[in-house]
C-alpha cells in the first residue's frame, strides 16, 4: 500500500500551521483595527445635520462665544443646543432667503422642533456633567478639538472609557484657568506646573476621579 | 404546627420560625428561594449548552456600531428653564377626596419623581405609598385613552352633542330624571359648579360614594353634637392614645401628618424627654396596632363593648348596666387617661359604628382633652353626607325608573357598591349613562359612554385638605390622552361646549378673591401650592347628653342587622371560638390597592402589605388559633357564606387577628381592569352589604379542598441567625434605668480587625452614613414605594416574587415576639448597608462592587457579569439580581416616567441600594461649582424624604454635628449583625416601647 502522506506534505501542514497562525493574528488585527476605527467610534467623521451648521464660520469667523448658543453647559449636566428662537436672532437679519436655512424657518413658522444629530454620546450607564468639567478648568477644546476649525462637526475623540480616564488620572496634564475654557486658542508652555498649581487651586478632588461613581450611577 | 404555637421567647418571623420547621431552617441558608436560581422547564446541563451558544455569539453585538442620537432642542425655550437640570413644581393629588400637597420633580417636560411639599400641612414634606404610586398611574400603559360609546371609539363632541339632548328633555322637567355620582368631593370649584349646574335643574340630585367611606365618623358627631364636624387630633401633644380599631397612622386621610407628630413624640433621645404611649384595640393587624404598646385584638362588635367599659371607666353612667364584666387592663388603660387629663387622645376608626365615635367624642371631653388634643371643625368636604344612604338613594331611583341620565364622575360603583344595591343591575335602566374615569373599568362597560378622565398630573384642579387647606392641583404635563376632567365634564354640562379646566378654576377663584392684586396671589398659590391660612378654623361644639346618644345607638338597630348583647360582655383576648362556628367577618380597604382604584398598579401590587407581606392577592384572615381548630393552613381556600352570599378565597394565618373573625380587605378581584391587576384576588365586595359595610356577624366557614398559592416575601431574604442582633428593642423603663442598655450584649468587636495598618487607608472626605430610628418607624413602607420611583426598580410579577426575585432595594421586615395569637411586631426597613468590610466586595472576581473614597459600596453595572457570588455573600440579604429583563425599554408611554440619571439596569447584572448615588452625585456637583463642601441636610435619600416618622437620617459621619453623627453615637444605636464586624454605614436604633407596667402582656 502506498503511503498516504509523501514527505511534501509536511510542507503543506507547516504551512497550514504558520496560515492558522496568521490567520488568527490578522483576525485579531482587523478587528482590533476596526474596533478603534473611525467607522467604528465615529470620531473624526463629519455628521450630516439639518442644517450644515458650521463652528467655524461661527466661532472663528464671527467669534461668538460657545456659551451664546450652549447656555447650560456652566449650570446643568448638559451643555444645551439652541433653540430654534436662538439661530433666528440674527438669522431674521442675514441670510433670510438662504434655501440652507429653510428648515431654520419652518421650525419657527410651523413650531415643529428641529432635529440634529448628536455628535458625541457617551453610554447610557455613563452620566457626564459639562458644569462640573467647565467650572473646574477643562476647555471645550480639550474634550470636543478645534471645533473652530470645523466647517461640519465631528467628534474629536472615541469618548471611549480609557479616553476620559486620561484625564481623570492627571488632571494637571489638561486643566486650565477658568478664564480660558472657551478660549479655543489658549495655549501654554508650562502646563504641568500651571496645572498641579490649578488642581490644588480649584479643589480637585483627584483621589476620586477615578471612583467608579464619579461617572456610573 | 401544632402543638408548637406556645409563645415564644425571641423574635421570630413566621409561624414556621417559630415552630422551628425543617425547611424553614434549611431555607435560612440559602440565598434565593428553592428554584429562584432556575429557569422552568429546562436543567441545569441545557442551561449550560444555551450559556455556550450565548457565548459564541456574545462577540457579535459588539461588532455593531453605536446609533447615532437625537438632540431636539426647542423652537422657544420656556424662560426659567435650564436643559438637563430638574424643574419642580407644587400640585396635589386627593385620596378619599382630600388633598395632599406634592412637589413633582419634572424633566425635559416630563414628571419624573413625586414628593410631599414641606410647606404644606398635611404633607411637611412626606407622602403615603399611593402619592408615590401617582406617578405610575399617569404612564400607566393601559390608562384609557378615548371616548368610548357602547365600548367603540368615539368623539368628545359627539359625547357632548348626545348629553345636550338629553339634557335639554329634562329642562322641562327641572331636571328631575338626572343624577349625578361623585366620590367624596372637597373641590370648591368643583362643588361650586355641581350648586350651578342643580341651580339649573332644581329637581337634579347629586349623589356622592366613597367605598372606604367615613360614614360613621359624620354619623357619630352628628349623635355627638347634632351637626356634623371633622375631628382633628394633636398627636404632637398626647401622651397617651388609645385607638378603637383607627389605622390613623396609614389610612386615615391626614395620616401622613399624623405618623410625623405621633412619631416625634416617640423618639426618646434622653431618659428625660418620655415618650407617649398607645394602645390599641382593633379588629384586624394594621400598621398602627404593630406600633401599639399594647395591643388587644378583639371582634369588631367587642370594640363597641370596650369603648362602653372604658367610658364607664372614665365616669360615665349608663342607665341600662352596660357593662358587666371588666378586663383589667380596661381599668389601667382608663387610669392612665385620668392621669393625663388634657394630654390623652381616644381615636375611632372608620370602620366602628357612630355610638362608638359619639363615645369617644364624650371620653375626650370627659379627659378634657377637646380643645386640647382633639378640636372639631366644618368638615372640609364639600357636602358631608351619609354616602351609604346616597348610593341607597341612587340605588332606589334607578329600580324606580326615575333616572332618565346619570352622570358618574370618577369612582367604580358597578365593582365597589354594597352587593345588596346590585348596582349593575340597576345602572342598565337609565338610558343615558356616562362614565368618567382613568380606565376602562366594571362600570365604564356598563355605562353608554366613557370618558377619559385627566390624571391629576394633567389637569386643573382645586381640593382641601384634611385640615381643610385649600390646595391647588396644577398640570406638569398636557394630557397624554384624549382626556378630560370632572371640571371640563360639568362645565360641558352646563354651558357646551365648555371651558378649559384652568379657566374654571381660575375663574372660580377670582371671583372668590376679587382684587386688582388677584393674579400675584394666584400666582403665590401656584407657587406654594396651596392657599395660606385656609384651613378649617375651630368649631365649639356641644356635646349632648350621654343617655341621648346612648338611646339613638339603640334605636339605631335594624332588623335585618344581627345585634349583640350588650349586656354581657367579655373582654378576652385570647377568646375561644365560639360554639356556633359562627365567624364575625370584618372590612378594610386593601392595604396596598385602598378600594380597588390602583388595581393596575405594578408598584402597589407588588408592594408587600404590612405585617402579612402579601404581594399580588388578598386573603381571608384567621387567627393561628382558629387556623388550627379548622385545620387550615395558608393557601387554603375557603368558602365564605355571609348573609347568603357567598365568596371563595384563600386563608392567611395572620398573627394578631382577633380568634373568632375573619378579615377580608377589598379591592381586589377586578374583572374589568389592565394588565397588571387582571386576575389578582378575590372580590370581597361581593360579601359586602350596606347593612354590614365593615362587619358584620354570622357568617360560616366551609374548607373546600382547593389551594391557592399566595406569595408572601415574609420569609424571603431573611437573614440567618434570627436570635443575634438583627433588630432590638426595650421598654422606654428600660432605657430610663441604663440608657446604654443595648450596648450591654453587644457583640460588635470594640477593636474593628483589619488588616490595614493604622491611618493606611482613611477617609478623608465625606463619609455617608444612615440612621434608622426603629422607634420612629411606623412600617408603612413608604420608602420601598419612594426608592422603586427614584430608582427606576422594576416590578417582576407574582410568579418571579413567589421564587424571591422581588427587586426592591430597601424592605421592611416584620419581626414578630410572643404568642402567636397577639404578637409584639417590629418593622425594620433594611437598606444596602454599605458595610466598610463588605462580604460582597471581596467575592467579585471582576470588581463590579467596590468601594469610593467616600466609603459607598457601589455596583458598577457595566462591570457586573452576572456571577451572583456577591449576593451570596451578602448577610443583610440586600442584593438583588435581574433574572431577567425586567426593566421595561421598550412600553412608550413608561419611557418618559424613567428617572434620567439613573442607568436602568440590563438582564444579568446585580443591583442594590445606592444611597440615591445619584442625588449625592448632584449635590457634589452643585457644592463644586460653588467651590464649596455639601451642607447638612442638602441630601436626602429617596427614603428619608417620603418617610412621614421622619425615621431615616442621611448624612455625612465625618462630620460630628450631623444629626447622622450625633445618631450614631446615641446609647441606643447599634449595628446590625455587628459581631460580623462588616462596620456597616447604616446602623439602627434601637426600638423603644413605652407599656403600661400595670398591663401584664
Amino acid at each position: 500500500m502506498a503511503q498516504i502522506f509523501r514527505p511534501r506534505t509536511n510542507t503543506i501542514a507547516r504551512a497550514t500551521l504558520a496560515a492558522a497562525v496568521l490567520l488568527i493574528g490578522a483576525s485579531v488585527g482587523i478587528t482590533y483595527a476596526v474596533y478603534w476605527s473611525p467607522w467604528t467610534t465615529r470620531d473624526m467623521i463629519p455628521i450630516k445635520q439639518p442644517v450644515p451648521f458650521s463652528h467655524k464660520h461661527h466661532v472663528f469667523g464671527l467669534g461668538l462665544d460657545c456659551r451664546y448658543c450652549h447656555t447650560s453647559v456652566e449650570k446643568s449636566a448638559f451643555a444645551g443646543l439652541p433653540p430654534t428662537e436662538t439661530c433666528m436672532t440674527c438669522h431674521s437679519q442675514v441670510w433670510k432667503q438662504a434655501p440652507m436655512l429653510a428648515p431654520l424657518r419652518d421650525s419657527l413658522a410651523s413650531d415643529v422642533r428641529l432635529s440634529w444629530n448628536r455628535v458625541n454620546r457617551t453610554p447610557d450607564f455613563v452620566f457626564f456633567d459639562h458644569s462640573v468639567h467647565v467650572n473646574h478648568g477643562i476647555g471645550c477644546v480639550t474634550c470636543h478639538g478645534n471645533l473652530d476649525q470645523m466647517p461640519l462637526t465631528w467628534k474629536s475623540h472615541t469618548l471611549y472609557m480609557k479616553w476620559c480616564l486620561n484625564c481623570h488620572r492627571t488632571p494637571e496634564k489638561y486643566i486650565r484657568p477658568r478664564d480660558e475654557v472657551f478660549n479655543l486658542e489658549w495655549t501654554t508652555t508650562n502646563q504641568m506646573a500651571l496645572g498641579r498649581k490649578l488642581v490644588a487651586e480649584y479643589h480637585v478632588h483627584t483621589e476620586q476621579l477615578t471612583d467608579c461613581s464619579m461617572c456610573h450611577r | 404546627m401544632k402543638g408548637t404555637l406556645q409563645s415564644g421567647e425571641g423574635f421570630w418571623r413566621s409561624l414556621d420560625e417559630l415552630a422551628r420547621t425543617k425547611p424553614f431552617e434549611e431555607s435560612l441558608h440559602h440565598e434565593f428561594a428553592p428554584g429562584a436560581s432556575e429557569g422552568k422547564g429546562f436543567n441545569r446541563r441545557d442551561f449550560l449548552k444555551l450559556m455556550g451558544a450565548s457565548l459564541a455569539l456574545a462577540g457579535l453585538p459588539a461588532c455593531t456600531r453605536q446609533p447615532i442620537g437625537r438632540i431636539i432642542p426647542y423652537v422657544n425655550q420656556p424662560e426659567n428653564l435650564v436643559p438637563g437640570k430638574p424643574m419642580y413644581f407644587a400640585t396635589a393629588m386627593t385620596l378619599m377626596g382630600f388633598a395632599m400637597g406634592l412637589v413633582v420633580e419634572s424633566h425635559d417636560g416630563h414628571p419624573t419623581k413625586i414628593e410631599g411639599n414641606p410647606g404644606h400641612p398635611a404633607s411637611l414634606g412626606a407622602t403615603n405609598i399611593f402619592h408615590q404610586a401617582g406617578l405610575l398611574d399617569l404612564y400607566d400603559p393601559d390608562r384609557s385613552e378615548e371616548v368610548l360609546k357602547q365600548g367603540q371609539p368615539d368623539t368628545w363632541d359627539n359625547f357632548v352633542a348626545d348629553m345636550f339632548a338629553i339634557l335639554e328633555t329634562q329642562k322641562s322637567r327641572r331636571g328631575a330624571g338626572l343624577r349625578i355620582l361623585t366620590e367624596t368631593v372637597t373641590s370648591p370649584a368643583l362643588y361650586h359648579q355641581l350648586q350651578a349646574l342643580l341651580k339649573q335643574f332644581p329637581d337634579a340630585k347629586w349623589h356622592q360614594y366613597d367605598p372606604a367611606n367615613r360614614d360613621n365618623v359624620r354619623e357619630g358627631s352628628k349623635l355627638a353634637f347634632g351637626e356634623i364636624v371633622e375631628p382633628h387630633y394633636r398627636f404632637d401633644k398626647a401622651k397617651v392614645i388609645v385607638s378603637l380599631d383607627s389605622d390613623f397612622l396609614y389610612l386615615h386621610p391626614h395620616s401622613v401628618r399624623y405618623a410625623r407628630d405621633f412619631a416625634n413624640l416617640r423618639r426618646a433621645r434622653t431618659p428625660e424627654s418620655g415618650m407617649n404611649r398607645l394602645y390599641v384595640i382593633e379588629s384586624s393587624p394594621t400598621v398602627t396596632g404593630a406600633n401599639g404598646d399594647h395591643h388587644f385584638p378583639l371582634r369588631a362588635a367587642e370594640i363597641e363593648n370596650a369603648a362602653f367599659a372604658l367610658a364607664k371607666q372614665l365616669g360615665a353612667s349608663f342607665p341600662n348596666a352596660v357593662a358587666s364584666e371588666n378586663a383589667d387592663w380596661l381599668a389601667a388603660i382608663a387610669e392612665d387617661l385620668l392621669q393625663h387629663p388634657g394630654e390623652g387622645i381616644v381615636i375611632v376608626g372608620r370602620n366602628q359604628p357612630a355610638t362608638v365615635h359619639a363615645l369617644a367624642h364624650w371620653m375626650n371631653n370627659q379627659l378634657r382633652n377637646t380643645g386640647k388634643t382633639v378640636t372639631c371643625t366644618e368638615s372640609a368636604e364639600a357636602n358631608p353626607i351619609n354616602q351609604t344612604d346616597s348610593l341607597r338613594e341612587l340605588a332606589e331611583a334607578l329600580d324606580g325608573n326615575e333616572v332618565d341620565a346619570l352622570v358618574i364622575l370618577g369612582g367604580n360603583p358597578v365593582f365597589a357598591a354594597p352587593a345588596d344595591f346590585q348596582f349593575a343591575n340597576k345602572l342598565k335602566r337609565a338610558k343615558f349613562t356616562a362614565h368618567l374615569s382613568s380606565d376602562v373599568n366594571e362600570t365604564s362597560s356598563l355605562c353608554l359612554w366613557h370618558i377619559p378622565q385627566n390624571h391629576f398630573l394633567e389637569s386643573w384642579g382645586d381640593a382641601r385638605a384634611f385640615d381643610g387647606t385649600i390646595s391647588i392641583i396644577q398640570p406638569l404635563i398636557l394630557p397624554l390622552y384624549d382626556g378630560k376632567s370632572a371640571h371640563e365634564l360639568l362645565d360641558a354640562m352646563a354651558a357646551p361646549p365648555g371651558r378649559s379646566d384652568y379657566d374654571i378654576v381660575h375663574d372660580f377663584w377670582k371671583s372668590q378673591n376679587p382684587g386688582p392684586d388677584f393674579e400675584e396671589r394666584w400666582r403665590k398659590a401656584l407657587h406654594d401650592g396651596f392657599i395660606e391660612k385656609t384651613s378649617l378654623p375651630e368649631k365649639k361644639v356641644k356635646l349632648r347628653s350621654l343617655d341621648h346618644f346612648r338611646s339613638a345607638a339603640v334605636s339605631r338597630s335594624e332588623p335585618d342587622q344581627p345585634q349583640h348583647s350588650r349586656t354581657a360582655i367579655s373582654l378576652r383576648t385570647d377568646n375561644t371560638a365560639s360554639p356556633t362556628h359562627e365567624w364575625e367577618i370584618t372590612f378594610r380597604p386593601d392595604p396596598t390597592l385602598f378600594d380597588g382604584r390602583f388595581a393596575n398598579n405594578g408598584w402597589l401590587q407588588e408592594l408587600p402589605k404590612p405585617i402579612t407581606k402579601l404581594t399580588w392577592d388578598n386573603a381571608a384572615f384567621i387567627a393561628p388559633g382558629m387556623a388550627d381548630r379548622e385545620k387550615l393552613e395558608n393557601g387554603n381556600v375557603v368558602e365564605i357564606e355571609f348573609q347568603g352570599r357567598r365568596l371563595s378565597l384563600p386563608v392567611w394565618i395572620t398573627p394578631g387577628q382577633p380568634d373568632g373573625s375573619i378579615g377580608l380587605q377589598f379591592g381586589y378581584g377586578r374583572t374589568r381592569v389592565g394588565a397588571v391587576g387582571t386576575g389578582t384576588g378575590f372580590n370581597t365586595y361581593a360579601l359586602r352589604t350596606s347593612g354590614a359595610l365593615w362587619s358584620g356577624a354570622g357568617a360560616t366557614l366551609k374548607k373546600t379542598g382547593g389551594r391557592h398559592d399566595l406569595v408572601s416575601t415574609q420569609m424571603q431574604h431573611a437573614i440567618d441567625s434570627p436570635e443575634r442582633q438583627i433588630v432590638r428593642e426595650g421598654t422606654f423603663e428600660d432605657f430610663r434605668n441604663d440608657p446604654s442598655f443595648v450596648q450591654k450584649d453587644s457583640e460588635s468587636p470594640s477593636q474593628p480587625d483589619t488588616l490595614f495598618k493604622p491611618g493606611e487607608f482613611a477617609y478623608n472626605g465625606y463619609r455617608w452614613g444612615m440612621a434608622i430610628d426603629l422607634s420612629a418607624c411606623i412600617g408603612c413602607s413608604a420608602c420601598t414605594i419612594a426608592c422603586q420611583a427614584e430608582n427606576n426598580i422594576p416590578v417582576v410579577g407574582k410568579p418571579q416574587v413567589a421564587v424571591g426575585r422581588i427587586m426592591h432595594w430597601i424592605r421592611v421586615d416584620a419581626y414578630f415576639r410572643g404568642a402567636p395569637a397577639n404578637p409584639q411586631i417590629t418593622n425594620q426597613p433594611v437598606p444596602c448597608m454599605h458595610c466598610e468590610n463588605a462580604p460582597c466586595e471581596v467575592v467579585c472576581p471582576v470588581g463590579a462592587t467596590l468601594h469610593d473614597k467616600e466609603g459607598l459600596n457601589l455596583q458598577v453595572y457595566n462591570r457586573c457579569i452576572g456571577t451572583r457570588y456577591c449576593s451570596n455573600n451578602c448577610p443583610y440579604k440586600v442584593r438583588r439580581f435581574n433574572f431577567f429583563q425586567y426593566a421595561d425599554y421598550n412600553t412608550p408611554s413608561l419611557k418618559p416616567m424613567w428617572n434620567p440619571n439613573v442607568t436602568l439596569r440590563w438582564r444579568g447584572v446585580m443591583e442594590k441600594c445606592t444611597y440615591c448615588l445619584q442625588r449625592i452625585s448632584a449635590a457634589r456637583i452643585n457644592a463644586e461649582n460653588q467651590d464649596r463642601t455639601i451642607r447638612e441636610g442638602e441630601i436626602q435619600t429617596a427614603c428619608q424624604q417620603v418617610c412621614p416618622a421622619n425615621a431615616i437620617v442621611f448624612g455625612d459621619i465625618s462630620d460630628a454635628n450631623s444629626r447622622v453623627s450625633k445618631l450614631r453615637s446615641h446609647p441606643l444605636n447599634f449595628l446590625m449583625l455587628g459581631q460580623l464586624n462588616t462596620r456597616p454605614r447604616t446602623t439602627y436604633l434601637a426600638r423603644l416601647r413605652n407599656p403600661n407596667p400595670k398591663i401584664r402582656v
